[in-house]
């Protein structure tokens, strides 16, 4: 595994996505949700959601790094909270 | 209730270690390779976001960002409406049907190295067939000095390989329109625009949107043909997207801004095919 050039970061990156992933999985089973509409403008499932999330996150912190000169993990903190609004009122 | 059987699931199994081997495990790896400073395979130092930093600050992606956004457009506006009017223009029965068919074939079964050979032979002012022509017209046209010739040769070609994939697609959508509809439209006399704008044009729609998709997708990611055709030039004038990353990876060989540049292209495109799918998809909820 030493190609893939593994960091403590990126490792644990991965790991909380596959943790999320997984997590997703479970609570679908256990509770299956369905499509519904929150307050996005389209209809989403769970997934959607969270999908949706990840990628806001993804430009939220490509924007910071971009434009300002904040530290990174108060716009993980604002994409964690953003995400968790998103999974119940989206 | 009869309980469901969930073994089908092993069957996809060998796409999952399939799609592990060629998509995911290449995508972490790029991942990696975007926080550290990369020497050679023992010796690397963990940089953090300092390649993101550089690189969204870096003028040479802005340029290519904003031409292969100018390029994807061009080539939506021209190749989408010609798609469908060849389609409109294409026979519905006899022998004409086969034979257009497999004329609109041949050129999406060119490869695209061999697409821009064949354009930079019929590009030439010397002896090419549309140089030569366009010389001969009076127009000052070099496409290996002239930015502006060099576009339009790119999007000629563009448009000469992947029209047809547009074509066909809209006639395969025309096919599908059940015969009722057009008889409706001849009892109550409406003009080929109405039937064009009321019946065609709607049905159309599901797939226009992957047309438009396909053909979004492909330009945005395009490399070979115009690499082999203008190498890029003359100056930068037609580097794209991927011919910055590859220069920036294979030429310079630094691999972690590289890592970097990939994963923000490849953001772009995951969020525009998002964007894509969801008007699909959304559309067929609304029915």
């Amino acid at each position: 595994m030493s190609w893939m050039a593994w960091t403590l970061p990126t490792a644990s990156f991965f790991v909380i996505i596959a943790l999320m992933l997984v997590g997703m999985s479970i609570w679908q089973t256990v509770s299956p949700g369905h499509q519904r509409k929150g307050f996005l403008p389209i209809s989403t499932t769970r997934g959607d959601r969270l999908f949706i999330g990840l990628l806001i996150a993804a430009y939220a912190h490509l924007l910071a790094l971009a434009l300002t000169g904040w530290p990174l993990w108060i716009v993980t903190l604002v994409c964690v909270a953003g995400l968790i609004a998103l999974l119940k009122w989206g | 209730m009869k309980p469901y059987n969930n073994k089908a699931w092993w069957l996809v199994l060998p796409v999952f270690v399939l799609v592990a081997f060629s998509a995911i495990i290449p995508m972490m790896t790029v991942v990696n390779y975007s926080v550290q400073d990369i020497f050679d395979p023992s010796t690397r130092y963990f940089v953090g976001t300092e390649w993101y930093r550089e690189i969204l600050s870096d003028p040479r992606l802005h340029d290519s960002l904003v031409r292969q956004f100018i390029y994807s457009f061009c080539v939506l506006a021209i190749e989408i409406p010609l798609g469908i009017i060849v389609a409109l223009s294409m026979p519905r029965r006899g022998l004409g049907v086969p034979v257009s068919l497999i004329l609109l074939a041949l050129p999406l079964l060119v490869p695209w190295n061999v697409v821009g050979t064949i354009w930079q032979i019929i590009g030439r002012e010397d002896i090419g067939l549309y140089g030569s022509l366009l010389n001969g017209l009076g127009v000052d046209y070099n496409y290996a000095s002239s930015p502006r010739d060099a576009w339009i040769t790119v999007l000629i070609m563009d448009v000469w390989h992947w029209t047809s994939l547009v074509a066909l697609l809209c006639y395969s959508g025309l096919r599908s329109i059940p015969d009722v509809y057009y008889q409706a439209a001849r009892i109550d006399r409406a003009s080929s625009w109405a039937v064009f704008r009321y019946i065609q044009l709607p049905k159309l729609k599901n797939v226009l949107l992957i047309a438009v998709m396909l053909r979004f997708m492909d330009s945005f990611m395009i490399y070979t043909e115009p690499f082999v055709l203008t190498g890029g030039g003359p100056g930068t004038a037609t580097t794209f997207l991927s011919q910055t990353l590859t220069q920036m990876a294979l030429g310079q060989f630094d691999l972690g801004r590289a890592a970097a540049f990939s994963l923000i292209y490849f953001l772009i495109i995951l969020l525009v095919t998002w964007v894509f799918y969801t008007a699909m998809t959304h559309n067929d909820d609304k029915g």
